[in-house]
């Protein structure tokens, strides 16, 4: 019964969401104001409703009714409980009906918060996001039913892939689907605002925490699958290119170039027809990447189960939905009047050459991802890896981080270097010394060279705009800016540094052998079989001791799961303030050795770090046009009931 | 304003690219890595037995004027066990064959071709996967034809299956003339 009630409140969440979409087409003609009406309480009771079939799945998996399909194909009876409730969104049914819930409840949030564009461009936005929403609910209850049955009922389900099982990777889609949906209310406020006709400063306010929530979700996101890909992999690397890590970095360099340009827009008054493209791109860039994972076109370590109607399904979605955006951009962008001007050498100056270079970032990982695809059109099979992407973004990024040193220093509309002298001699001193200084350690390349003279030269120009300010009454987006720039120092200076200075060990070892690695010797005390929940492993012991100092003890382990059978290794890291030790151990060798694989990896922890930190970054920025936004509110509400005294006194 | 004409360029863009996923939605996916070193030389190695069964393989047993089948495979890989028969009907053809067993244990292997049949006249112990990198194959079992001079002439991917087994013959009886 749990299941039907489920799909039951999945269809009326569809049907109020074709209502929603209804009413506000025909709210917007004359005679309609009733209809209209009916626009906000349809997209709040979507929302509920949405949440319900949700909460319905998660019970399902929380029982392991293996009457249910999707459970008897990815749960396990014996499965810990906290992955049996991950297990429902970790496959592909269940990920869209999160995708679709969290889309449901943002756009009911904003039916009952937001009061400050005009209704009809309201309208026109809750309608767009009703579009968007309908033709995911028809995915769902079309190509991809959570709830279908199975009869008859299996004695066990078929467990769920062990590289899964993991607390890192069960946040890790809900964090990216806010990262996506907040981009899916973006793109239906710029629609709202082009079928309206209202690129306006207001419109930029209303969006910008949208996108600032996608944009640090995304951040969390991307943090978060970079660091499970480098310790549960066990390859050691943390960025491979693959086609799954491009589909998250394409919305978010779409994203941060959107929101800098929101804020352009909202204090400004500049970049309208930038920002709305860049809202419609942002969210294409989703719909793109959740195509390319889905449909498994692409050969990816990311495999879904593959099913050719659903990838036709996103395509055709994809088709509707960003190239009716696309088109009626292309219809109204004459129609967006110019915003305020300003001089090449000014604040917006610097954000623009930040949207080109983030824009042709973007163009290049998007170019990689496909080009493997554009050959096999014509039967060339190639693939795309660092050699490409590494050096080619680079050329962007690079000049991008200087100019990100130099603009937050900058005033809006028009400025003169010399009044910046001061600040601009410290950051480029910064950036001269340890050039220098990295350059006379022998053997590092040139990208690794100018990484950490950029990293410095960002870590020092991050704090300018602080100068002279009390930091007491400092915004808090002020704040949340200067963190998130000091974060891209600190993830750069990790990057650059891991390139430059990891070392490698690979060997086979007796118990008892000492290995050097780095300033690092370990010695393989032992290895044993070990028991988990529902897996057997081969456990070694490492004891490592940093310069000569005193033993710690690591546990790298190659885990045998048998539901289903497969073998994965689990790393052992050691992390010290300087950089990580990273160890694998792999099968016997036929002489009685163990395989083991160790890095020294200095300050790669820095790139993580880095990444919260820009996420923190984000954070504060939101609370604190969140904060404005409800003091505003408060205040308008005071004056309100004031005026109502005045009146009735 | 100027914006109209890029824009429509970016809808012209983005319906190519529609088209473009289209067109390898429709077609079939093909997932096998290919080796690049089809119609090269095998590289020069020498493996040692890998059971006390049969003797070890060299690239000089392989140039030896007669073209062979090299079959590269795991006691641990379930489809090289369902390939078996195909392979024991090859040998009953009269097919020089020989095996490269890839990351196996002696026992193992005297286990597997106990149960399953042993086709080949040479298995070569394959410890770390060397050879197999070397001549380009990605997983087990594939198998290569090999000419009587050592050059590799064709590769097969996945398990030899009863409607391949004509084709091989053809490819061996080609890599003799």
């Amino acid at each position: 019964m749990i299941a039907e009630f489920g799909l039951a409140a999945l269809w009326l969440a569809a049907a109020l969401a074709a209502l929603q979409l209804v009413a506000a087409w025909l709210g917007q003609r004359p005679g309609g104001e009733t209809l209209a009406l009916l626009v906000r309480p349809a997209a709040v009771t979507q929302a509920l409703l949405c949440g319900v079939a949700f909460v319905m799945l998660l019970w399902v998996f929380a029982r392991t009714d293996l009457s249910v399909l999707l459970v008897a194909e990815n749960s396990h009876s014996e499965k810990p409980l906290i992955y049996k409730i991950a297990g429902a969104w970790g496959n592909h049914e269940g990920s869209m009906l999160l995708w679709v819930t969290i889309m449901a409840v943002a756009g009911g949030l904003i039916a009952l918060i937001e009061h400050r564009l005009p209704e009809k461009t309201m309208l026109a936005t809750l309608g767009a996001q009703a579009f968007v929403g309908l033709g995911f609910y028809a995915f769902l209850l079309f190509a991809s039913n959570p709830f279908a049955r199975l009869f008859p009922v299996p004695a066990e389900g078929q467990g769920m892939n062990p590289l899964l099982q993991d607390i890192g990777l069960a946040m890790h889609p809900p964090t990216l689907y806010c990262g996506y949906v907040g981009l899916s209310i973006a793109f239906s406020f710029a629609v709202g605002a082009l079928l309206t006709r209202n690129v306006t400063p207001e419109f930029a306010k209303v969006m910008r925490p949208w996108v600032m929530g996608a944009w640090m979700f995304l951040t969390v996101g991307i943090t978060a699958g970079s660091y499970w890909a480098y310790y549960e992999l066990g390859w050691g690397g943390w960025w491979f290119w693959d086609p799954v890590e491009n589909a998250s970095l394409m919305p978010w360099l779409a994203a941060t170039a959107l929101f800098h340009s929101a804020s352009v827009l909202a204090s400004r008054d500049a970049l309208r027809t930038w920002t709305v493209m860049l809202g419609v791109v942002a969210f294409s860039m989703s719909m793109i990447g959740t195509f390319l994972v889905r449909s498994g076109i692409l050969t990816s370590v990311h495999a879904f189960a593959v099913d050719p109607t659903r990838g036709t399904f996103i395509l055709a979605l994809l088709a509707i939905n960003i190239g009716g955006a696309l088109a009626l951009f292309a219809a109204r962008a004459g129609t967006i009047a110019e915003g305020e001007r300003f001089a090449a050498l000014s604040r917006e100056g610097a954000l623009v050459i930040n949207n080109v270079a983030l824009s042709a970032v973007l163009g290049i990982v998007l170019l990689g991802t496909l080009y493997p695809l554009v050959t096999e059109a014509f039967s060339v099979r190639v693939s795309v890896g660092p050699p490409y992407f590494n050096p080619v973004s680079a050329i962007f990024v690079f000049p991008m981080l200087a100019v990100l040193a130099v603009g937050p220093l900058l005033r809006w509309r028009r400025d003169r270097l010399e009044r910046i002298k001061g600040p601009l001699i410290a950051i480029g001193a910064a950036g001269i010394v340890v050039l220098l200084a990295a350059w006379l350690m022998a053997g590092i390349a040139l990208l690794q060279l100018l990484g950490l003279a950029l990293a410095a030269v960002v870590a020092v120009s991050a704090f300018m705009p602080l100068r002279g300010r009390s930091l007491k009454r400092l915004p808090l987006p002020v704040w949340g800016m200067a963190i998130a720039h000091f974060g891209i120092a600190v993830a750069l200076f990790g990057m650059s540094v891991d390139s430059a200075f990891t070392v490698e060990k690979l060997t086979a070892a007796d118990v008892g052998q000492s290995i050097n690695v780095g300033p690092w010797q370990v010695r393989l005390t032992a290895v044993e079989p070990v028991a988990g929940p529902n897996w057997t492993a081969l456990s070694g012991r490492l004891s490592a001791s940093y310069k000569g100092g005193p033993a710690h003890e690591l546990v790298p382990m190659s885990r045998t799961f048998w539901a289903p059978p497969q073998t994965t290794s689990e790393s052992a890291l050691l992390t010290r303030w300087n950089g990580q030790l990273y160890t694998v151990i792999g099968g016997g060798t036929a002489d009685g050795r163990w395989q083991l694989r160790l890095w020294w990896k200095p300050f790669v922890t820095c790139i993580w770090l880095g990444g919260l930190l820009i996420a923190l970054g984000g954070f504060l920025a939101l609370v604190g046009r969140v904060a404005a936004d409800v003091r505003r509110r408060v205040a308008t509400r005071k004056i309100a009931v004031r005026r109502a005294e005045v009146a009735t006194a | 304003m100027k914006g109209v004409r890029w824009s429509l360029w970016i809808l012209v863009a983005f319906f190519a690219l529609v088209g473009l996923f289209a067109l390898q939605l429709s077609r079939p996916k093909d997932d096998t890595v290919a080796s690049t070193m089809v119609g090269k030389p095998i590289p020069s190695f020498a493996l040692p037995a890998a059971t006390d069964q049969n003797p070890g393989l060299s690239s000089a047993d392989l140039a030896d004027g007669k073209p062979h089948l090299v079959n590269v495979f795991a006691s641990w890989c379930v489809p090289c066990a369902a390939e078996a028969p195909q392979l024991a009907e090859l040998q009953r053809e009269g097919v020089p064959l020989v095996g490269v067993a890839v990351r196996d244990q002696p026992d193992d292997l005297a286990a597997f071709f106990q149960r399953y049949g042993n086709p080949f006249s040479r298995v070569g112990a394959d410890k770390v996967s060397q050879l197999q990198f070397l001549i380009g194959s990605s997983g087990v079992p594939e198998t290569y034809v090999v000419d009587g001079r050592g050059v590799i002439r064709h590769q097969h991917i996945g398990m030899v299956r009863p409607e391949d087994i004509p084709d091989l013959l053809a490819r061996l009886k080609d890599a003799q003339g």
